[in-house]
């Protein structure tokens, strides 16, 4: 018998698996206690990473509150990422990749058109899949706010020159996320062909949440 | 005072004997401002108000406007949310800001973006040089935290709670509170992702003008940077003028600075069509 190695360590019994297609959209409610792993089946897949509340749904993640809190720029393990509110949502429980990006942002139609040119207003876009995650359940366009790319590489460097780079992922690559409440996350599996974030080739990604 | 007011008449003289009274944060009406630029006439002043130390201020600002920014006593900390005023869904995106235009600092000809690819307000000229775009504003737990209290009814009030305020004076809710950016304080990053404070104080009279390119509501919230790392509360008035201008023109060098900024201008110019 041969042992699933993505699910390898788990705290507890799986209790939801599912791969989320290339550039597909994504909403799970994730009990505190649980966790979730996701999987970088093919490597450097960026996916793009909002949190809910799931008591009070204005309340979500804020990528300011947790930089500030740990006094740094990068999520690694034991990152914990806070609310608007400054409350644990959920705590980076164990990685793979050395670290995730939380300063780049979600690729939309209108940044495409100033990032690349008014020739990808039609190509497909994160900011498209959170809202079409975020509207099936009462949220919209107030509610997309600063998110979590894990598997992608932003660094910054002396001058402020920022930029999304290629990937230190690989096939396989895991981050496990433990819930601190009760939480709706909303994922985009990026579906950006403009940049390196996703290899300039984007592949499907393995969602397990655990007990 | 001490006195009897059990008529309404007395409580009413008792009120308007207060008239005339002058502070140092409150708005000026019609505003007046002996120190604008050579080539604003006072007609075209629109606002001057000093927001006080821990206090907030909203401002519905027209297209073409310039706002100066002062820190008066240099420890101001101007953290802003930006909204388009007739649709304010659309705001201030901070990711898009920094990825944008390739860079993590805000600084003079750098543009204030919104989420739908427009630019809300230029950067015309800086004269602080410490801005902030990654750690966001205080709230009232870690105000608790830091100086024991962060309610917006106590004397340590916190960034969070003032936003709040300042946006449903708008009509808008909790869900319109976005990542914000400051200004006159800094967060410089170092190899590594380590966020360094630049919070100072720095001189006294450090000004920044930015060029209104939407019709925006801005709100301001001046509470001590976040990342603070003085046991006491400390924060300075902030002095906000702002006065009419022209729609910026297609020869601007602002406009024209970069390919993405000019971009952002088309949008703008595309939305205004």
């Amino acid at each position: 018998m041969s042992i699933d190695p993505h699910l390898a360590d788990l705290s507890g019994p799986v209790v939801h698996d599912v791969i989320v297609p290339a550039r597909a959209p994504w909403l799970h409610h994730v009990a505190a206690g649980q966790t979730l792993r996701i999987v970088d089946l093919e490597g450097n897949q960026a996916v793009d990473f909002l949190l809910y509340a799931a008591a009070d749904d204005a309340e979500r993640y804020s990528a300011q509150d947790t930089v500030s809190a740990q006094g740094n720029l990068f999520l690694r393990e034991g990152t914990v990422l806070r609310s608007n509110e400054g409350r644990p949502m959920m705590t980076i429980a164990a990685t793979s990749v050395e670290y995730h990006d939380t300063i780049g942002g979600a690729c939309s139609c209108e940044s495409n058109t100033l990032r690349y040119g008014h020739h990808t207003k039609a190509e497909h876009a994160c900011v498209e899949n959170f809202l079409e995650a975020n509207l099936r359940e009462g949220r919209g366009k107030r509610d997309i706010v600063s998110n979590i790319n894990f598997f992608m590489n932003v660094p910054v460097e002396a001058d402020g020159s920022l930029g999304i780079v290629d990937g230190i992922s690989a096939p396989g690559l895991t981050v496990d996320l433990k819930a601190e409440m009760d939480v709706i996350v909303v994922v985009s599996n990026c579906p950006q062909i403009n940049n390196p974030c996703n290899g300039f080739n984007p592949t499907p990604v393995r969602m397990i949440v655990a007990e | 005072m001490t006195e009897i007011l059990a008529s309404p008449l007395d409580a009413r003289d008792h009120a308007r004997a207060m008239a005339g009274t002058v502070v140092e944060a409150m708005p000026v009406l019609p505003p007046v401002a002996d120190d604008l630029p050579p080539e604003v006439a006072p007609s075209e002043l629109l606002w001057e108000e000093t927001v006080a130390a821990g206090g907030y201020a909203t401002r519905r600002l027209p297209r073409g406007a310039r706002l100066r920014l002062i820190d008066l006593a240099g420890d101001a900390c101007a953290s802003i949310l930006l909204f388009n005023a007739d649709m304010p869904t659309e705001r201030l995106n901070v990711a898009d800001t920094v990825k944008v235009q390739w860079n993590a600092y805000l600084g003079e000809g750098k543009l204030l973006l919104s989420d739908m690819g427009r630019v809300l307000m230029s950067i015309v000229e800086d004269g602080a040089g410490t801005h902030d775009t990654f750690c966001g504003t205080s709230n009232a737990a870690t105000n608790a935290a830091k100086y024991g209290c962060g309610a917006n009814s106590g004397p340590y009030p916190n960034g969070r709670d003032r936003f709040l305020l300042g946006a449903a004076k708008h009509g808008l809710q909790r869900r319109d509170v976005h990542p914000c950016v400051t200004l006159f304080k800094g967060a410089k990053i170092e190899p590594g992702g380590a966020i360094t404070p630049l919070i100072g104080p720095f001189p006294a009279g450090r000004s920044v003008l930015l060029r209104a390119e939407m019709d925006v509501i801005m709100v301001i919230a001046n509470c001590p940077h976040v990342l603070d790392p003085r046991d006491t509360y400390t924060v300075t008035p902030l002095r906000a003028t702002a006065w009419r201008g022209p729609v910026t023109s297609e020869d601007d060098p602002i406009r024209n600075a970069t390919p993405e900024g000019l971009r952002a201008f088309l949008n703008v110019e595309d939305y205004y069509r």
